[in-house]
């Protein structure tokens, strides 16, 4: 390209501009090489991060498969060398857990979230880090706590405090959960609410809970998947039992236990039992979790 | 390396503009030929040909969904990362033939910079580091070169009285007239030869807009600016030449017209220019 | 009933609806009293452990945490090996979590077919909830063995001049649990990660492509610069997701209550050591093991209060983020 400038060889625009343009093409080659190695790498990380990934769940599925088996659900845990044996007590144990755990949960968490979704002051900033701090401490401390609080005050393992130390897991999930739910309706459904006369817990009650309540449930889906597959906080409390047990007083068995307490025996019927309760607990999880995801997406439709 | 004015303007009649002669030249840095968009197969925008004059502001306007942005994105490459586009036709920058395989898309980038609707500088980055930024990624790392580029950007997009002293601040601390204008120095210091900017007063205040349409204005006589406007009024204010361009029934966008802005506005070739510039619709 | 005056939007000053005051104000005392009540939970589990451990620190002091040797029958209570191990493992997980997971993240976020992003994100998302004591199964039946077989006696004979791989090849170890805890982690930092790095503005990207940027140059001055809060969050809650593991690691590590004086030998970590404690501990020794159990709560809480506070500024939002631990 020329222009007509008279005087371009001193023109300091063009001087940059020829400079500029050396030093790019001087340095492309090197750019475009240190672009794609850096590229390369990452790709390379990808493959390598898929491997052990992978192969874990093909380990899972490929070796739980097999065992399950109309008896793998049906019967209880049988000793080794004895056919016929299943994880039933476990699946029981986990179910009578969970339920009370999430009965517990539910009402509380959501109360609180109702809370903090409501508020803006120091409390409820203080409240919230708690909550959030809370979700990562480590599951075996709050297995021991759950030892201290039932355990030793009852005298004996139980499933109640097993759903104690789960709902200590669960609480904080359900309740920033909650909040977030609750602070997703727009301010309008809530301030019709309040035109119309209503007092604040009516209109909490019905109208911004009821609007809320996919989302609420999303996160407590989330809270579940998460609470039933923790295994730590149930070594300290539940004990474990080979017979069927429904009553939360009593010690009783739960699936991660099984897959925990199997894991380390030296009984090839035993592991193989421990590898199907792994993909049972590995498909629930997977199970709550994509339910929780359709459920959002389901909701964000709605609302858009 | 002069223009044919037929080809320039499509034939038809051209009065002598007095920007054209003197010091002002009258060639071509940038040359369209039949340049179609396509995303996924479909067309976006198509056979869109014309000449874009050295140190000259060239205009596209047109009503919304005409392809104006969708053309000059194609004019730095900034299609490449959007795998399902495809560009046909030949846009020539000089002598390079911009979208050959042996054409390297960072080097072209280099050469024709971009300001954008939004004013996006870099927010991790000082006021200083965002007008250097272009010439670190470009391999200059000496601080006196980069020092001396920052000063003559940050005076062209008249910024520099208002942050000389405070180069280290971060960029957000600007207001948004003065961010587009930290992005326009950006693109400056690159030294690029032709400058696309793609309706950059939109997101702005009217003090603001006006005070970048000034500066657009003095920035001709150092770099070519290829600007994409919705609003008539700047262009017919700011341009020298302007490129129509209006959505086909098919839904994608055609060239109408080009030539010069006066000529575009008073008396065009296509009624439908006349009509759109007349403000009846758009 | 008197008119009802709605002022503002919380309607509260409804003159002569007393009733309704009333009845607002046990509401929000109700809801208060949950919150308190969530507090105090969170305050009786800090208490109840720090009761059960006095015993222990009232006994031996405070210097038995940094103790070396761990002896419950001579009443040496030494945490050392423990609390060595712990860092050991979370730091191999994480020496191996960083890069992989960082650069699997830019893959995901940048690199690989759009198409491709919204399933493999979920993919990622979705095996960061696959419970811990799964990876603890896999690692002892499935990795273990070849870990014997193979992977020990290939490092030992290649990197056995560093006195690192020193020791039989038991296909237990060190090495192996900091790997199953790498492996555990890796879903958690690059799900986190991944989040962060593509919410960084489409048009910070185009700005520096359109300036004659490299793809590797935007993303290095550019994005990672953008989101490096968030990653340092996800680093921090991956941290603190392998400090706190247990069964993951108890299954694979041998648990030796000794210092491990190379990558091979068996080791300890504070959750397994109180595991495998536990049954048969009394007295002093049980009351040390809820003092060990103390001092992983202690860790837990700052690791995971930084965590939060770097992880704040993420565009995570949704009921999501939150049961990501």
């Amino acid at each position: 390209m020329s222009t007509l400038v008279l005087d371009a060889s001193t023109d300091p625009i063009l001087e940059r501009r020829r400079r500029v343009q050396s030093a790019a093409t001087a340095s492309l080659a090197r750019r475009k090489l240190a672009s794609r190695v850096a590229l390369g790498v990452c790709w390379l990380a990808l493959a390598i991060a898929v491997v052990p990934l992978v192969a874990v769940i093909a380990y899972v599925v490929t070796k739980g498969l097999p065992a399950w088996s109309s008896d793998f659900f049906v019967h209880s845990t049988v000793p080794e060398g004895v056919p016929g044996g299943g994880i039933f007590n476990a699946i029981a144990g986990t179910l009578v857990i969970g339920a009370v755990a999430t009965g517990a949960t539910v009402p509380f968490g959501v109360a609180c979230g109702l809370f903090l979704a409501e508020s803006e002051g120091r409390l409820a900033a203080a409240v919230r880090f708690v909550a959030d701090v809370m979700t990562g401490m480590p599951s075996i401390t709050v297995g021991i706590f759950g030892y201290i609080a039932i355990v030793l005050t009852t005298g004996s393992y139980s499933g109640l405090a097993g759903a104690f130390a789960i709902g200590i897991i669960m609480l904080p999930i359900v309740t920033r959960a909650a909040e977030t739910a609750i602070r997703g309706v727009p301010v309008t459904v809530s301030e019709a609410g309040f035109a119309l006369g209503a007092r604040r817990s009516t209109v909490a009650r019905r109208v911004v809970l009821p609007t809320a309540l996919p989302g609420v449930i999303t996160g407590v889906l989330l809270a579940i998947a998460r609470g039933v597959g923790e295994t730590a906080p149930l070594l300290f409390t539940i004990f474990g039992s080979q017979y069927l047990e429904w009553n939360p007083t009593q010690p009783m068995d739960a699936i991660p236990f099984v897959v925990y307490t199997n894991s380390s025996q030296p009984y090839p019927d035993l592991v193989q039992i421990a590898w199907g309760a792994a993909l049972l607990l590995v498909a629930a999880v997977l199970v709550l979790n994509i339910g929780s995801r359709l459920l959002a997406a389901w909701l964000r439709r709605e609302r858009a | 390396m002069t223009i044919d004015p037929e080809v320039a303007t499509g034939g038809g009649t051209v009065t002598a503009d007095p920007r054209t002669t003197g010091a002002q030249s009258t060639d071509t840095v940038m040359r369209l030929e039949d340049v179609t968009v396509r995303f996924g197969g479909r067309p976006a925008v198509r056979d869109v040909s014309f000449d874009v004059r050295t140190d000259a502001i060239t205009a596209l306007i047109g009503p919304s969904g005409s392809g104006k942005t969708t053309l000059l994105r194609a004019l730095n490459r900034m299609h490449d990362n959007t795998r399902s586009a495809s560009v046909t036709g030949s846009v020539r920058l000089g002598e390079t033939d911009v979208y050959a395989s042996s054409t390297d898309a960072t080097l072209v980038r280099s050469r024709v910079g971009m300001v954008f609707q939004r004013p996006n500088p870099f927010p991790t980055m000082s006021i200083y580091e965002n007008a250097v930024a272009g010439l670190r990624f470009n391999g200059i790392r000496k601080k006196s070169l980069l020092d001396e580029a920052a000063e003559s950007a940050l005076v062209a997009a008249a910024l520099w009285d208002s942050v000389r002293d405070r180069l280290k601040a971060h960029a957000s601390t600007l207001s948004g007239g003065e961010q587009q204008r930290l992005c326009i120095a950006r693109a400056l210091a690159v030294e690029p030869e032709v400058l696309l900017m793609d309706e950059p007063t939109s997101a702005l205040d009217p003090v603001a807009t006006s005070r970048i349409e000034e500066l657009v204005g003095e920035l001709k006589s150092r770099v070519t600016i290829v600007i994409v406007t919705h609003n008539m009024q700047q262009a017919q204010r700011v341009s020298d030449d302007c490129a129509f361009l209006l959505m086909a029934a098919d839904r994608c966008g055609e060239l109408v017209e080009f030539g010069p802005t006066d000529v575009l506005f008073t008396h065009p070739r296509d009624t439908r220019t006349l009509d759109y510039v007349n403000g009846r619709f758009g | 009933m008197t008119t009802a005056t709605v002022t503002g939007t919380g309607g509260r000053r409804v003159a002569g609806r007393r009733r309704s005051v009333l009845s607002d104000r046990a509401y929000r005392g109700g809801l208060a009293a949950c919150v308190l009540l969530f507090v105090a939970l969170v305050g009786w589990f800090v208490v109840a452990i720090v009761i059960q451990a006095r015993p222990a620190f009232s006994t031996l002091g405070f210097s038995w945490i940094f103790q070396k040797t761990w002896d419950p029958t001579h009443n040496h209570f030494g945490l050392l090996p423990a609390i060595l191990g712990t860092l050991e493992t979370t730091a191999i997980a994480m020496v191996l979590a960083v890069p992989i997971g960082l650069g699997t993240a830019l893959s995901l976020a940048y690199l690989i077919p759009v198409r491709l992003r919204p399933p493999l994100s979920t993919a990622v998302e979705l095996l960061a909830a696959v419970p811990s004591v799964v990876y603890g199964l896999w690692g002892l039946i499935a990795l273990a063995p070849i870990w014997r077989s193979t992977v020990e006696p290939f490092l030992s004979s290649v990197l056995g001049w560093t006195s690192l791989f020193n020791g039989p090849n038991s296909g237990n170890g060190l090495l192996l649990a900091g790997c199953i805890l790498f492996v555990m982690v890796l879903p958690t930092m690059v799900a986190i990660s991944r989040d962060v790095l593509a919410v960084v503005p489409v048009e910070q990207v185009e700005g520096a492509m359109a300036l004659g940027a490299t793809r590797w140059q935007t993303l290095r001055k550019v994005v990672l610069r953008d989101a490096r809060t968030g990653i340092l969050g996800a680093f921090t809650l991956a941290t603190g997701r392998a400090l706190g593991e247990t069964v993951a690691v108890a299954l694979v590590i041998g648990n030796s209550p000794y210092l491990a004086h190379s990558l091979k030998s068996t080791a300890v970590t504070i959750p397994a050591l109180i595991v495998n404690s536990f049954g048969e501990a009394t007295g002093t020794f049980r009351s040390a093991l809820f003092g060990a159990a103390l001092v992983l709560l202690v860790i837990g809480m700052v690791v995971n209060s930084v965590a939060r506070l770097l992880v704040r500024r993420t565009a995570r939002t949704g009921v999501a983020s939150v049961a990501v631990a």
